[in-house]
């Protein structure tokens, strides 16, 4: 009897995948040069699994600020939010991101996955019903389980799911709180966010759409799919990461609830943890300006991702979603997902391995994600290495 | 209809549905793992009780699967679910 012991069909399947080469799980950078080249050994490495969608983590003016926030109010914060690590960058960030969005108020944490915590478990409770998409990320799972709410899950991206479970529940009974995401992260397909609206709507539920992926992405103003599909208004709460577009570490949470600020003295994911060092906060700043006064940025990763979308298509690959700057490649099964993955690095190229458990369908898939930072170069360089390791070795489609 | 001739109907529809997640083609019975089995993961057992919610018209929320293991057991939720319906 050993703690372990629970882990043994895992470990079987981890020390499976790692006989077919590098450890997929283990990949240590030594130096990072730009938003899109990293360096293992001598070897030169195209990254295309960042989620760096705009490239901003190198920007001079992002750099400046976290240096500036470093010098003026130390390296860290040691303490929480509710105590002495609320700074005046946390506040300012607040009020930005709010005035971004419209919205009266918005909370910042330590990271995204704190924020679902926080908003999830913080909001929900064991009265309460939480309505879930099938492909929501694990933060939103896990918080659910923390919440001690009912947790019901609906087929991913289908409103008639959502509207049998809705109908299903006493009217009366419970607070409905419906979960889904903008931009999901391993297929890069979009929820259908106005068919939700319409749904929750019609059976008073709050609705919490994570931009964590779509944030700087897409909308008129880089706000995220409930901006480009004209129904922020209708979102209750808005969640996001700065650790994404944003180039940062964090995470918010935006909405025009009139008692949102209560989550600061009920949600323990913001109250027991430190606060975001002012060097991160700075930097978050400081990329919320650079996506204010760079809408180019959107339109360059937008051409980038159908850039890469056209050519892996055209070589032959199995995509799991129109073009988006998150563009999944269905390899099949996990023995073909890692072979392949192996000989992409090989080849100077990081993308992100996902295999069962845990993606979506059980598929096995190489995850891309575009930055506007790439060159077309890049991309290319991206496209002829999938189509140099499929030559290699069986191409997908033709394994099927 | 007797609660065992009941139960044997709703384990022959569940095994049913099951029959594309057994691709081994094993005897479905109360103590057929979904795992070790089946070898079916979390997130497809997940997907297979949209199915059953969906065919009973009952919602099962996951919180009752953190302790199910077998078909029998999951048999027994959807049980509850259709008698509270």
């Amino acid at each position: 009897m050993d703690l372990f012991d629970k882990f043994k069909p895992i470990a079987a399947a981890y020390e499976e995948l790692r006989a077919l080469g590098g450890d997929p799980f283990k990949v240590s950078f030594d130096r990072i040069v730009s938003p899109t080249i990293g360096v293992i050994g001598n070897a030169e490495i195209v990254l295309a699994g960042t989620n760096n969608y705009l490239g901003l983590t190198f920007d001079p003016n992002v750099i400046a600020a976290a240096q500036t926030g470093a010098a003026e109010f130390g390296a860290g914060t040691t303490g929480s939010r509710i105590a002495n690590g609320t700074y005046s960058p946390h506040k300012l960030l607040e009020q930005e991101l709010a005035a971004h969005f419209g919205l009266d108020q918005a909370i910042v944490f330590t990271t995204g996955y704190q924020a679902n915590l926080a908003v999830v478990a913080g909001l929900a409770g064991p009265q309460d019903v939480v309505l879930i998409d099938a492909d929501c990320h694990a933060s939103i799972y896990d918080a659910c389980k923390l919440s001690g709410a009912q947790i019901v899950r609906f087929a991913h991206n289908d409103p008639a799911s959502l509207d049998r479970r809705l109908s299903r529940l006493d009217p009366e009974a419970s607070n409905k709180m419906v979960i889904t995401e903008g931009l999901y992260s391993m297929f890069g397909d979009v929820s259908p966010l106005a068919e939700f609206i319409e749904v929750k709507k019609r059976h008073n539920a709050y609705l919490v759409v994570d931009e964590a992926h779509s944030f700087g992405v897409f909308g008129p103003n880089g706000l995220g799919l409930a901006e480009a599909d004209g129904v922020l208004a209708d979102c209750d709460i808005l969640v996001g990461t700065f650790s994404k577009s944003l180039a940062g570490i964090g995470g918010f949470a935006a909405s025009s609830l009139p008692q949102f600020d209560l989550l600061r003295v009920a949600a323990r994911a913001y109250m027991f943890t430190a606060s975001s060092s002012a060097a991160s906060v700075e930097a978050t700043r400081a990329a919320l300006r650079e996506i204010k006064a760079q809408p180019e940025l959107r339109d360059q990763i937008w051409a980038n991702a159908k850039r890469l979308h056209a050519g892996l298509a055209g070589a032959g690959f199995k995509l799991c979603a129109s073009p988006s700057p998150v563009i999944g490649v269905d390899m099949g099964d996990p023995g073909k997902a890692t072979a392949f993955w192996n000989a992409l690095l090989d080849e100077g190229v990081y993308v992100n391995l996902a295999i069962p458990p845990g993606t979506p369908n059980s598929t096995s898939l190489l995850r891309c994600s575009v930055s506007a930072a790439h060159s077309a170069d890049q991309i290319d360089h991206i496209i002829k290495s999938f189509a140099a390791v499929g030559a290699k070795l069986a191409p997908p489609d033709a394994a099927e | 209809m007797t609660g065992t001739a009941a139960h044997d109907e709703l384990m022959g529809e569940l095994a049913g549905m099951l029959s594309k997640l057994n691709k081994s083609g094993v005897t479905i019975t109360r103590a057929t793992d979904f795992n070790a089995d089946l070898n079916v993961d979390s997130v497809a057992v997940m997907d297979f009780v949209l199915e059953v919610e969906d065919t009973y018209d009952i919602s099962i929320p996951i919180n009752l699967l953190s302790e199910v293991t077998t078909v029998g057991e999951f048999a027994d939720v959807v049980a509850r679910a259709r008698a509270e319906n």
